[in-house]
């Protein structure tokens, strides 16, 4: 692993981890049960600078913004590289949004280059008018068929320069990437991460979870996700580790994934890691009695022996019939994005797959706590990182209070969102408004959220502001959509919901034709974003001077009313 | 060649099979998320018997942001 002690930034870093380790392979792509491409840090490198020479000829310069929205695969990689190496400032883009909402983020980004695949480009250039309202100036598109309209794209694998680009350096304060932590309907938070967000964060994680030459990383969650840039991306390549890409990420071939390229660490979100679990489960209960009885003592002797410290050979000799589907190689399934029930953890650490279980936010640079699996525990989200302080803030009689962190991973802002920056980040100290207490082994636990959000199993957060526009001129008096643990508060970090408070019209009452009104609108929006219920509220929903909802007032209101009786599903 | 209407009854009848729910039930217009109480990844194996059932391939993002059975049978056709 490079010293990171010695960087400026992240392009540096990352230019000496393409000499350092220049003929390992860093890439490897498969499309279904076909492999796309195999690179090694050298071939990489070469695919790289023309394209960053490129990009320098159009025009792109220090502290330029440009923009990624692709599925994982290793263009992706290519790109941002090339992207960094000419100084820019990375914005990663979720290729799941719609393309309205990724219009609306190129523009607030301030992005002049984008970088996509031509699916994806062939849906965004579909809005007329959108393009000339950001600052997108060049788009390069990848894998376009021979005769496709690039409505004035340029073609990726075309756009390349010969000649050496010219390294521009950054420091470590600069901004490297513009991640976006929600916001595509209200307010969007752009998180400005600096090189140092980066370079610290790094060096903490690879402290607990090394990488090296050799091994490999199956990179499944999206790479614009922090955990996936920094652990499917940073992270590898400043050890010299290879990053597989699957272009589909149907089950049978993930599955297959593991033993083909003997995978040592994978992220998921919980919801595939409870899929994993089902999947296992389902086997076990397959077996006859007396095998089942003899796998049950086997599970029971790994348990015993792995009671303090994971033992992987022992485990992996023990129950040769679980871990054999996994590769053989599997380390640690890093879970992330959510929350994890701990019977999910348990159920994997007691057949010998350890799952780095932790605590992060994309303003915090990811990870604020990982379990050292030292030992194992399923209830916890584990302890501080090195360099991240924690603390508990207003805590009641419990010990429960607000999670606040200070540490240098702590991004420096939201673009263009002073008030918002400074009420997140208090004398230096990042507000979560996650609520948590450390216990006596110093293991930080969840309680819930302060906040009015939720976050879904696959790790998206969503903001109720943020999708109230689809329910715009409802045939109501007002309505207002909030977390119902926002309303009323739980002692849970699962199964949370999204209400829509609705205030009727005089005279008027809850009728079926209103209730599928309202279900049609909310089919409107990503599965993932749906209102669960409806609550009804017989008052005029407290406003400011300039008729804004007071949703903080709101809430206190309508936690008066009975959860169980007041939440009408819909 | 099968017209859209036979391929979008197919996708009916395949998916009311693979997540056992009585034939007839499920129309054209239905959210698969909703109707049939399924997540992401339980749409991504219904995925792969369609693929199986039709001969065809259907690349992840084809699929991105279809959730009601009638346009995701239109993808299938265009590729049929």
């Amino acid at each position: 692993m490079l010293d990171l002690s010695k960087y400026q930034s992240i392009g540096a870093a990352l230019k000496d981890a393409l000499g350092e380790f220049a003929n390992e392979v860093c890439l490897i792509e498969a499309d279904r049960e076909r492999e796309k491409e195999r690179l090694t840090y050298r071939e990489f490198k070469a695919r790289a600078h023309p394209l960053a020479k490129a990009l320098q000829d159009a025009g792109f310069a220090a502290g330029d913004r440009a923009s990624i929205i692709m599925t994982n695969q290793s263009k992706w990689l290519i790109s941002a590289y090339a992207i960094f190496y000419a100084g820019g400032v990375l914005v990663p883009l979720d290729y799941k949004l719609t393309p309205d909402e990724q219009w609306q983020l190129l523009k607030h980004s301030g992005a002049i280059v984008l970088v996509t695949e031509y699916p994806i480009w062939r849906q965004l250039s579909a809005v007329e008018g959108r393009a000339a309202a950001t600052n997108v100036t060049t788009v390069l598109v990848t894998e376009a068929p021979k005769n496709a309209e690039l409505a004035g794209a340029h073609r990726w694998e075309e756009f390349q320069d010969g000649g050496e680009p010219v390294f521009i350096p950054r420091t470590r304060k600069d901004v490297a990437c513009i991640v976006y932590s929600s916001g595509t309907g209200g307010r969007p938070k752009g998180c400005m991460m600096t090189h140092e967000n980066y370079l610290e964060q790094c060096v903490a994680l690879t402290s607990i979870y090394s990488f090296s030459p050799g091994m490999r990383y199956l990179s499944i969650l999206p790479t614009n996700h922090a955990i996936d840039f920094m652990v499917g991306f940073f992270g590898p390549f400043i050890c010299g580790a290879a990053v597989v890409h699957l272009r589909t990420l149907r089950p049978e071939y993930v599955r297959e994934a593991f033993s083909k390229y003997k995978i040592t660490y994978v992220s998921l979100v919980p919801l595939v890691l409870k899929n994993l679990q089902k999947g296992l489960q389902a086997r076990f209960d397959e077996l006859s009695p007396g095998k089942r009885r003899i796998f049950n003592a086997l599970v029971s002797i790994n348990k015993a022996l792995t009671k303090s410290r994971p033992r992987l050979g022992l485990s992996r000799r023990l129950l040769k019939q679980v871990h054999e589907p996994f590769g053989g190689e599997l380390r640690t399934i890093i879970v992330g994005g959510a929350f994890t029930e701990p019977q999910t953890l348990q159920f994997f650490y007691d057949l010998g797959i350890p799952v780095a279980n932790g605590y992060g936010l994309t303003e915090a640079g990811t990870a604020i706590t990982v379990n050292d699996l030292k030992p194992f525990r399923a209830d916890t989200v584990g302890k501080p990182l090195p360099g991240m302080e924690v603390r508990i803030v207003n805590a009641n009689t419990d010990g429960i209070g607000e999670v606040s962190v200070r540490s240098k991973t702590i991004m420096s802002g939201y673009l263009n969102e002073p008030e918002l920056t400074a009420e997140t980040i208090v004398d230096g100290w990042l507000m979560t408004g996650d609520l948590g207490r450390f216990d006596s082994a110093g293991h930080l636990q969840l309680f819930g959220r302060k906040k009015n959000m939720i976050v879904s199993e696959e790790g998206k957060n969503i903001y109720p502001e943020d999708i109230e526009a689809v329910f715009d001129s409802l045939a109501v008096k007002e309505f207002c959509v909030f977390a119902a643990n926002y309303i009323w508060p739980q002692r849970s970090m699962v199964g949370e919901q999204l209400l829509l408070a609705l205030h009727l019209e005089p005279g008027q009452t809850y009728t079926v034709e209103l209730r599928r009104e309202i279900s049609a609108r909310n089919n409107k929006l990503l599965n993932y974003k749906r209102i669960h219920g409806v609550a009804l509220f017989d008052q005029d929903f407290p406003r400011t001077a300039s008729l804004k909802i007071k949703r903080n007032v709101l809430a206190e209101q309508l936690a008066k009313l009975d959860r169980a009786t007041a939440f009408l599903p819909l | 060649m099968r017209t859209l209407e036979q391929t979008t009854q197919e996708v009916l009848d395949l998916a009311s099979k693979h997540f056992n729910v009585p034939a007839g039930s499920l129309a054209p217009e239905d959210d698969f998320f909703k109707k049939l109480g399924i997540d992401s990844l339980q749409t991504l194996e219904m995925l792969s018997r369609l693929e199986n059932h039709f001969g065809i391939e259907l690349p992840d993002y084809e699929v991105q942001g279809v959730s009601d059975f009638r346009t995701l049978a239109s993808r299938i056709q265009s590729r049929l």
